[in-house]
């Protein structure tokens, strides 16, 4: 083999094979795939975002949540997403078609959040549970994100967002001086508002819930 | 290779009948030694920075509050930053000099335009930095290895274009009639890697794709970083060094065709084994499984060729740091490779699938593999181009022990660590918080061998800036050996 053009040329073709293969095939057959309507209800699936959940999702990919949280369902008998109730279905690639980017993740040290904003629909709990995991996981080893939030006097009112915590855990932080609250952020408001918009609570006709359940379809 | 020598003159070329090629392969060398040196230095410094993120995340995954104020150091920043850091810093940053010098001497030419390369040495790391300093800040993409943001790219891509045009230029000017198997390896991944990565680029940040076309993309991208361009480099680096350090040609040269030729074909095509399961077409992830499993035949090839060409000289493991790295390295490929297209498995993916087992992997081929023949490569490079000796050989085997021993650890405890994790997710009648708490015995001893690992590094780090400091010698001189092998005792050197 000491034909340089010869192996420039075998060199070149590797890698445009994979290249149609597995980009250029796909970006043809499901590149252009779009939001389903469903006619009974009237509505698109999947609705589009909010754009304080748009704006949530960049917090989201800055923090890199994606590196210990997958957002896929894998199919009933293929692992046990279904049976942790991840989701009532497989994930399909329609689901994405909205998604500016896609955060599928490689990684579970965390459960699955495709469906996080069904599964756990309380803002209250996304506030406490991402100030301190612990307070609401006792044992979880997700990273805390008190950066999130801000310690400060109360002006008029109370807001009623501010962090119900527990006495003794606002005791042993310091947290517990009168006339001052602990209040998330925009940037904690728009990351708990985009984890509640990450649900799949609807059928495609490609995709029906593994257990059809009573009165079915969407929720 | 062809111009074999024997072991006493290829460990110690004062001793070389063959003074006139001696004297041209030191006048490449010459021509070599700044562009060389200054990707060398700034891969090594990558690589103290890379580490300390690595601690950091690592110590973070079973103790969460630990520095858990600090928003740039939340844990998937600090991982972000580890993963950006080693890879773009110090293993590119090494797999380059090793290309270049590489390059140069299997072309028998002078590396010409030395400051085209020092330009791009320049620009490669101020976007590196620039890249990771914006990850900490939080402007990552969270894209699996394209994290750095786009405002950094341009000059990665800058430098590239350098390095691609460098490497043509020299190609061509080559004098050798024959292109030995390590320069395939490097023109292919040099050309590869600029393909690669300005598709992913365009199709994920620029004018990104829709839904999950972009998983296929970033896969399709990620694992060929490791598949076309860190394993061609670290095979040729392999090629060259078993033989020349034994003094003896290669095993077979019709399965080192075989070799290059099967992993090009094959490889290319396993990323997609990251999304079995996943919401994309079920055609593309078989064909992807194919592939992972049609590479058992480039690695199998690969490891007769370089496990056979030690066979009878397994004594050389005694006396030489390059040999010893490189031959670790090589028997690590073997077995990450193996693991790898098992993992690819349906039955066997279900379960190593989203868990540690599958970093315990990448680290096997990231640092046991490549990180370990880029190791025994610049054991072998430095002295060539600065004619000085390592300064110390009980560094050079503390850097040994510590990498090996603490790799091995990683490997072996985050593996079994992965696969309990694995059964146990796999189980929904155990809550996911219990599977948690059983996975952090083996996240807290996977910071014990991270800091065994850094004893090497430190070690390194010490040896090599000694060396740069160190007066240079008058006269010949002897190469630093763990122990000096018995072919060598007569010499007229000692």
């Amino acid at each position: 083999m000491n034909r340089g053009p010869l192996i420039f040329l075998g060199i070149f073709f590797a890698l445009a094979f994979s290249w149609t293969g597995v980009v250029l095939t796909n970006q043809i057959q499901f590149g252009s795939l779009t939001p389903f309507y469903d006619q009974n209800d009237g509505k698109t699936y999947p609705e589009k975002r909010s754009g304080l959940a748009e704006r949530g999702r960049l917090v989201y990919q800055d923090l890199g949540c994606l590196y210990c949280h997958s957002q896929q369902v894998r199919r009933p008998g293929f692992g046990a997403d279904t049976e942790r109730g991840w989701g009532d279905r497989q994930s399909v690639a329609r689901d994405y078609v909205n998604d500016k980017r896609v955060y599928l993740g490689t990684m579970r040290t965390g459960p699955d959040l495709r469906n996080i904003g069904a599964r756990q629909p309380s803002a209250d709990w996304h506030y406490l549970h991402l100030f301190d995991p612990r307070l609401t996981s006792p044992g979880s080893i997700m990273a805390p994100f008190g950066f999130l939030y801000e310690y400060r006097k109360v002006l008029g009112e109370r807001s009623p967002k501010a962090l119900k915590l527990p006495a003794d855990y606002a005791r042993r932080r310091g947290l517990d001086q009168p006339g001052y609250e602990l209040v998330p952020t925009p940037r904690a408001e728009a990351l708990v508002a985009y984890l509640l918009s990450l649900k799949d609570t609807y059928d495609f006709p490609e995709a029906k819930p593994y257990v059809p359940k009573t009165g079915g379809g969407a929720k | 290779m062809a111009n074999a020598q024997t072991l006493a003159a290829s460990l110690n070329p004062a001793t070389s009948p063959d003074t006139v090629a001696r004297a041209e392969l030191r006048e490449i060398d010459a021509s070599a030694r700044w562009p060389v040196i200054i990707f060398l230095v700034s891969g090594l410094i990558w690589l103290l920075i890379g580490t300390g993120f690595a601690l950091i995340s690592s110590i973070k995954l079973h103790t969460p509050d630990f520095l858990g104020d600090y928003q740039w150091l939340t844990f998937g920043r600090a991982r972000t930053a580890h993963l950006n850091s080693v890879i773009y810093g110090w293993s590119t940053n090494v797999a380059f000099a090793v290309a270049f010098w590489l390059m140069a001497r299997l072309s028998r030419a002078k590396l010409r335009h030395g400051g085209l390369l020092i330009v791009a040495a320049c620009f490669w790391n101020l976007g590196v930095t620039i890249g990771v300093i914006g990850i900490l800040a939080g402007d990552s993409t969270s894209i699996e290895w394209l994290e750095i943001p786009p405002y950094a790219t341009p000059l990665l891509f800058v430098a590239y274009a350098l390095v691609g045009v460098w490497a043509i230029i020299t190609f061509r000017f080559r004098k050798s009639e024959h292109v030995y198997v390590s320069q395939w390896y490097l023109l292919a991944a040099l050309f590869w890697f600029p393909w690669l990565y300005s598709v992913a680029q365009i199709m994920l940040i620029f004018e990104p794709a829709r839904g999950t076309v972009q998983a296929l993309v970033n896969w399709w991208f990620a694992h060929n970083v490791l598949g076309l361009w860190f394993t061609p480099i670290g095979l040729a680096a392999a090629y060259y060094f078993i033989p020349k350090v034994l003094g003896k040609p290669i095993h077979s040269y019709y399965l080192s065709v075989l070799g290059f030729w099967s992993l090009a074909i094959f490889y290319n095509w396993a990323g997609v084994h990251h999304l079995i399961g996943g919401p994309v077409p079920a055609w593309v992830i078989s064909a992807g499984i194919a592939a992972s499993i049609m590479m058992v035949i480039p690695v199998v090839v690969t490891a007769i060729n370089h496990h056979f060409t030690m066979v009878g000289s397994f004594g050389a493991l005694r006396s030489s740091p390059t040999l010893r790295f490189v031959v670790f390295g090589a028997v690590n490929y073997t077995l990450v490779s193996l693991t790898g297209s098992a993992m690819a498995i349906r039955g066997f993916n279900e379960v190593t699938h989203f868990t540690h087992f599958t970093v315990a992997h990448a680290h096997q081929g990231m640092y046991a593999f490549f990180t370990m023949v880029m190791f025994g490569s610049v054991y072998y490079i430095m002295p060539r181009l600065l004619l000085k000796e390592w300064p110390s050989a009980t560094l050079i085997r503390t850097h040994f022990w510590a990498t090996a021993i603490g790799i091995t650890f990683y490997w072996v405890e985050l593996s079994i660590g992965g696969w309990i994790q694995g059964t146990e997710m796999n189980n929904a009648s155990i809550p996911f918080i219990d599977v948690v708490q059983h996975t952090i015995p083996y996240l807290f001893l996977r910071s014990v061998s991270g800091i065994v690992i850094t004893i090497g590094h430190v070690a390194f780090a010490i040896n090599v800036v000694w060396m740069l400091f160190a007066r240079r010698p008058a006269g010949a001189t002897a190469p630093t050996l763990f122990h000096p092998p018995a072919a060598l005792q007569p010499t007229p050197a000692r």
